[in-house]
């Protein structure tokens, strides 16, 4: 068994801390917000100077100027702020913010991203990746274990293009929650039912497994919505 | 007195001349301008640099002025969503060009110009191919990269409330590129939703002060910078 899109976000958003202040990427990590803990304060920055970013609005409530970096019509909360561009990449860029949860096409063993140009596309597109990559301490990768042909997307050195060297601490994925660690790749837990084995053959890089590494806490459903499948 | 005010967006654009390099504002549809970017589609200025964070929209404002076929480069950190169409088309068939830039490194190298610096060198990109033939120096123990200051001739922006100074207000996530933006161009020009008279806004809440802006002209929001998800499926 394994986790579904929801599944994933549903498990990052365990790991993240009362105080965190979290840019979320576009795709999986934007369901995170879906899976808060609403006893636990966390801000999320949107990197077009939002910080405080609530749920997307409900149909007919949309302002056409509260927009996420998906371009999604979104809520702001209480004690939310707004300010421009060069602000909001001096939280980036700058380290202010404590988190930070991405996509990727390919991740490397040792820490090595790349997704901002996945092969065979032709109008290349960086956005503020590369930014957040370098300026984030705590940057957690969500993603698919695999491609959709079934190939490793955890690899020992990248083919695409890098977004940054050395800069993923964490990979969540439908199959897995991995380290990265000056070590190599730590497997600390396993998707509910899938043995370890299972995920050290979808890897494309050699996995630890590490002396505590245990099933996943996720349950089945969440508000009605497949956590796992 | 000072009167900054136009009548109309084609008053505003009016001195646009064919090769110029323009500052468009907005992220995503927020902040963008896009009356004064129809007018300048009408004005017929060509052969244009543009900076902006995407690439427009399908055909309208920035996507109608590439699909027009009068943008030679685009300066932008994400031209590449699927509505973006106009400059998909034409980046393939190498009829514009593209300079892609890093959100962060684009909007701190458009900061450099208008604040009278020289450059600056970044994290960002330091060890990937977007850093290709640019210096690198080491500064702690990490590589950082060198960028060099972007300004333009022109600037074009977007706020909620401005006055006849040129003093802007902006609202929510509209602000964007578009404060940035006002120190960086010869010429700036504003499209506000209101006009408002002088001593209207709080000098708290003035976000661009007038001294950066030459004119400013009041638009309509484009008709088609508003398009919420839930009205999309149902036209």
């Amino acid at each position: 068994m394994t986790l579904t899109r929801d599944g994933i976000a549903y498990r990052v958003a365990c790991d993240l801390p009362e105080g965190a202040y979290v840019n979320l990427g576009i795709g999986i990590p934007f369901l995170i917000t879906s899976y808060l803990a609403p006893d636990k304060e966390i801000f999320i920055h949107s990197e077009n100077g939002i910080l405080g970013v609530g749920p997307v609005a409900a149909p007919g409530q949309e302002h056409p100027d509260l927009v996420n970096a998906s371009k999604d019509y979104i809520t702001l909360v209480p004690g939310s702020a707004v300010f421009d561009h060069a602000l909001s990449f001096t939280m980036i860029r700058g380290g202010h913010l404590t988190h930070a949860v991405i996509g990727a096409a390919e991740v490397a063993a040792n820490g090595d991203l790349a997704n901002w140009r996945m092969p065979g596309q032709k109008v290349p597109g960086v956005g503020g990746a590369m930014d957040i990559a370098v300026g984030i301490d705590n940057l957690y990768v969500a993603m698919t274990h695999v491609t959709n042909n079934g190939q490793p997307k955890i690899l020992t050195a990248c083919k695409c293009p890098l977004t940054a060297p050395r800069c993923v601490k964490r990979i969540y994925t439908d199959m897995a929650l991995i380290d990265v660690t000056p070590g190599g790749l730590l497997l600390r837990e396993v998707a509910p039912g899938l043995s370890s084995s299972v995920v050290e053959n979808a890897t494309g890089a050699p996995l630890r497994i590490a002396d505590d590494c245990r099933e996943m806490d996720v349950p089945l459903t969440f508000n009605g919505v497949a956590l796992r499948c | 007195m000072i009167d900054k005010t136009l009548a109309t967006c084609a008053a505003a654009v009016a001195s646009v001349f064919d090769g110029a390099t323009i500052m468009i504002g907005g992220f995503g549809e927020s902040g963008v301008p896009g009356q004064l970017i129809e007018a300048l589609r009408q004005q017929g200025a060509t052969n244009l640099v543009v900076i902006h964070n995407g690439a427009g929209f399908h055909d309208f404002a920035l996507g109608g002025l590439i699909k027009d076929g009068r943008v030679r480069k685009l300066v932008a950190s994400f031209p590449n969503y699927p509505s973006a169409t106009a400059f998909r088309e034409r980046y393939l068939n190498g009829e514009t060009a593209l300079e892609l830039v890093p959100q962060g490194t684009l909007i701190e190298r458009i900061r450099a110009a208008g604040a009278g610096l020289g450059g600056f060198y970044t994290r960002t990109a330091a060890g990937t191919e977007l850093a290709a033939g640019k210096e690198i120096r080491v500064i702690d123990g990490r590589q950082y990269v060198f960028e060099t200051p972007l300004r333009a001739d022109f600037a074009f922006l977007k706020a909620d409330r401005g006055d006849r100074l040129g003093n802007l207000s902006y609202r929510y996530a509209m602000r964007n590129f578009n404060p940035v933006m006002a120190t960086a161009a010869n010429v700036v020009i504003t499209e506000v939703e209101e006009l408002v008279a002088v001593g209207a806004l709080a000098p708290d809440d003035i976000h661009t002060p007038g001294i950066f802006v030459d004119h400013v002209v009041k638009a309509e929001r484009h008709p088609r910078l508003f398009e919420p998800r839930h009205q999309e499926r149902t036209t």
